[in-house]
């Protein structure tokens, strides 16, 4: 796609394409009405580099991670777009190819660990199915592979864990086993939603940290979902900025984190609590997320900007304001954010 | 081990307690020396009579005798067939109880595939056929459903025989009508007149979890694992599921056992229902009391079998019994 002149990242030589979403589209079709969940969506991840995606709840990043999987349930469908997985479109593959790539060659890790692992089966139980299910080996070679991907994501002692239930591990711990899982197979790209939201603050910089050097180490292109702009700015090589199933500002996190031009990015990160001085008023975007069913004509974010005119009732186009920026706006704001 | 332990002492607390309600319950229904007497026998008989069946002596000592009585097996002996009361049941318990077995099979055998079905696919023509069948498994009445299978089966269609056991074979040095080919046609009536409302029971159950289950994030966690949607749904939802339904089938073997006396009734089949049914008739309490207290056992046996399967079922349950 778009090349990044005098960036951070160290060479170019590795920076195949991994993941290119065109223009898609999620909708869920419900007796109130269709939701666009996703309404034409685009960006790409490359070999080895970080994709934030961000945006407040509901406004379709979850969505976009399973249309990627291929796990949007009915009422959902994929209703326009392509899903370019090494340049395989994703959306014309039968259930039982995708069913071969995932937890394969794309691995997704979910927000609550708690929740994702099952109860009622040991964890070599949930780890061994995952290698059988895409390779064949025996059962001593699954275990093996189990135990060296507990060992990787730092969990102490993993053969005797690997004995163990799911509720004899404390939350972080789950979510490293929820890691191990998705690294099983060395996938070339991992959909990690909002992984740390639930955990603790010191745990949340622990798995950061651990999650960038396996995905460096093995060249997985990772998509990070989180509405935690802070963890974007220390993780990701890019960010794109989700509002109402659009993405609304996309570019390189140093420079869309210095200079925002979109009044819901300006919004976002005026808003991050360290940036507002002591005993002033913390900032805040005015009014609330629209309804998906009820979206403003033309841009969504309309009712809540105040940069906002009669042009924003139409549809903002998609333009390229600096080289590798997209932005969906018709008043950009250019002046960098103090 | 402590835990079992509890639960033993818990256990015969509760059959303790049901001695006493029982005791009491009976004595309050009714004379039996008006029924077993000739209603022209004088006074001087009825005195023999009672002193006979040990029935002038006050109310706590009639407990206490019976208790001891208990502590060595002895459950009293029948009014009507002069025998011991325990050993009355014991002959007629095999037949009550290889119904009780058989219709519990059934509805698990039948329950839980269409209700896995019927979650799996909520929206299908066959799956709200399933549902509004199950609604009829368990709103219709069990003795009425009962005459209609015989009316269709036996009378209509001539397929099936609707009295009795049918020919039996020995297995233990006890009488099994599931032995031989007969007695398998005579037992598949009454079996599914006793399964049917099970059937509905356990199928409303599966399906409420499967459907509940299969919305949670460990499922869609399994999925983006890229297994298959054979072992999401056999393996991962269904453990889960089955700690209700152990619970549910549990509790109906129990009741299944306890009532099956109006299917007993209906297709004359001679088990324990028939009995009590019987013994209420003449006041036999003996037999009446020894019923119950048998009754009471199996349940708390059920239970506590139930609680046994939780713990290879649920490791949630195994850890706290440890600590």
């Amino acid at each position: 796609m778009y090349s990044i002149p005098g960036c951070k990242s160290e060479s170019t030589a590795m920076s195949e394409i991994t993941l290119e979403v065109q223009g898609l589209s999620t909708h869920f079709e419900t007796r109130a009405g269709t939701i666009r969940a996703v309404d034409d969506v685009s960006f790409s991840v490359r070999r080895g580099r970080v994709l934030g995606l961000v945006g407040e709840s509901g406004s379709g990043k979850s969505v976009t991670g399973f249309s990627v999987l291929g796990l949007v349930d009915p009422p959902g469908r994929i209703a326009a777009g392509r899903i370019l997985f090494k340049g395989r479109d994703l959306t014309k593959l039968g259930e039982a190819e995708l069913r071969g790539l995932r937890g394969n060659r794309i691995a997704m890790i979910f927000q609550d660990p708690m929740m994702t692992l099952n109860p009622v089966l040991r964890i070599d139980t949930q780890m061994m199915e995952t290698v059988f299910a895409h390779a064949e080996v025996s059962r001593r070679e699954a275990w093996v592979r189990s135990r060296d991907a507990l060992g990787m994501v730092g969990i102490p002692s993993p053969e005797e864990r690997l004995s163990a239930y799911p509720h004899q591990f404390s939350g972080g711990m789950r979510q490293r086993v929820a890691i191990a899982i998705a690294l099983l197979h060395q996938p070339d790209l991992i959909l990690a939603d909002e992984p740390t939201t639930a955990l603790d603050v010191t745990i949340q910089a622990q798995i950061l940290a651990e999650v960038q050097r396996l995905a460096r180490d093995h060249g997985t292109a990772l998509i990070w979902i989180t509405h935690d702009l802070s963890v974007v700015a220390g993780l990701a090589d890019e960010v794109a900025v989700m509002y109402a199933g659009r993405i609304v500002e996309n570019g390189q996190v140093s420079q869309v984190l210095k200079r925002p031009m979109h009044p819901y990015t300006h919004g976002l990160i005026g808003s991050v609590p360290s940036r507002n001085k002591r005993g002033s008023k913390l900032r805040q975007i005015p009014g609330m997320t629209p309804s998906l069913l009820n979206l403003p004509t033309g841009c969504a974010f309309r009712t809540r900007c105040q940069q906002a005119d009669e042009k924003c009732e139409l549809d903002p186009p998609i333009t390229a304001p600096a080289e590798g920026r997209m932005l969906r706006c018709f008043n950009p704001q250019l002046e960098a954010i103090v | 081990m402590t835990w079992l332990l509890r639960r033993l002492v818990q256990a015969l607390f509760i059959v303790l307690a049901m001695t006493i309600i029982v005791f009491v319950g009976v004595n309050v229904i009714g004379d039996p020396v008006d029924v077993l007497i000739p209603p022209d026998a004088d006074q001087a008989e009825r005195a023999r009579a009672m002193v006979a069946l040990g029935l002038d002596k006050p109310l706590w000592e009639q407990y206490l005798r019976f208790l001891l009585g208990v502590l060595q097996g002895d459950l009293g002996r029948s009014f009507v067939y002069n025998e011991p009361a325990l050993q009355l049941i014991g002959s007629r318990l095999p037949a009550t109880m290889e119904l009780a077995v058989t219709a519990v099979l059934l509805s698990i055998v039948v329950g839980i595939p269409l209700g896995m079905f019927a979650g799996l696919k909520p929206d299908s023509w066959l799956a709200r056929a399933i549902m509004a069948g199950s609604i009829l498994g368990f709103s219709l009445p069990t003795f009425w459903v009962g005459l209609m299978l015989i009316m269709v089966f036996a009378v209509q269609l001539g397929w099936l025989p609707s009295t009795g056991r049918g020919e039996t074979a020995a297995l233990f040095g006890v009488q099994w009508s599931f032995l031989t080919r007969d007695g398998l046609a005579h037992m598949i009536l009454p079996a599914l007149n006793l399964a049917l409302g099970n059937i509905a029971l356990v199928l409303r159950l599966t399906r409420a979890g499967v459907r509940e289950h299969l919305q949670l994030e460990y499922v869609k966690f399994a999925r983006a694992k890229g297994l298959s949607p054979a072992r999401v749904l056999f393996v991962h939802v269904m453990k889960n599921i089955m700690i209700p339904i152990v619970t549910v089938i549990g509790l109906e073997f129990g009741s299944v056992i306890a009532f099956a006396v109006v299917t007993e009734t209906v297709f004359a089949w001679p088990g324990m229902g028939k009995l009590i049914i019987d013994s209420i008739n003449v006041l036999d309490r003996p037999v009446i009391v020894a019923y119950l207290m048998v009754i009471v056992f199996l349940f708390v046996a059920i239970n506590l079998l139930v609680d046994l399967l939780y713990t290879v079922l649920d490791p949630r349950v195994r850890l706290e019994t440890r600590e």
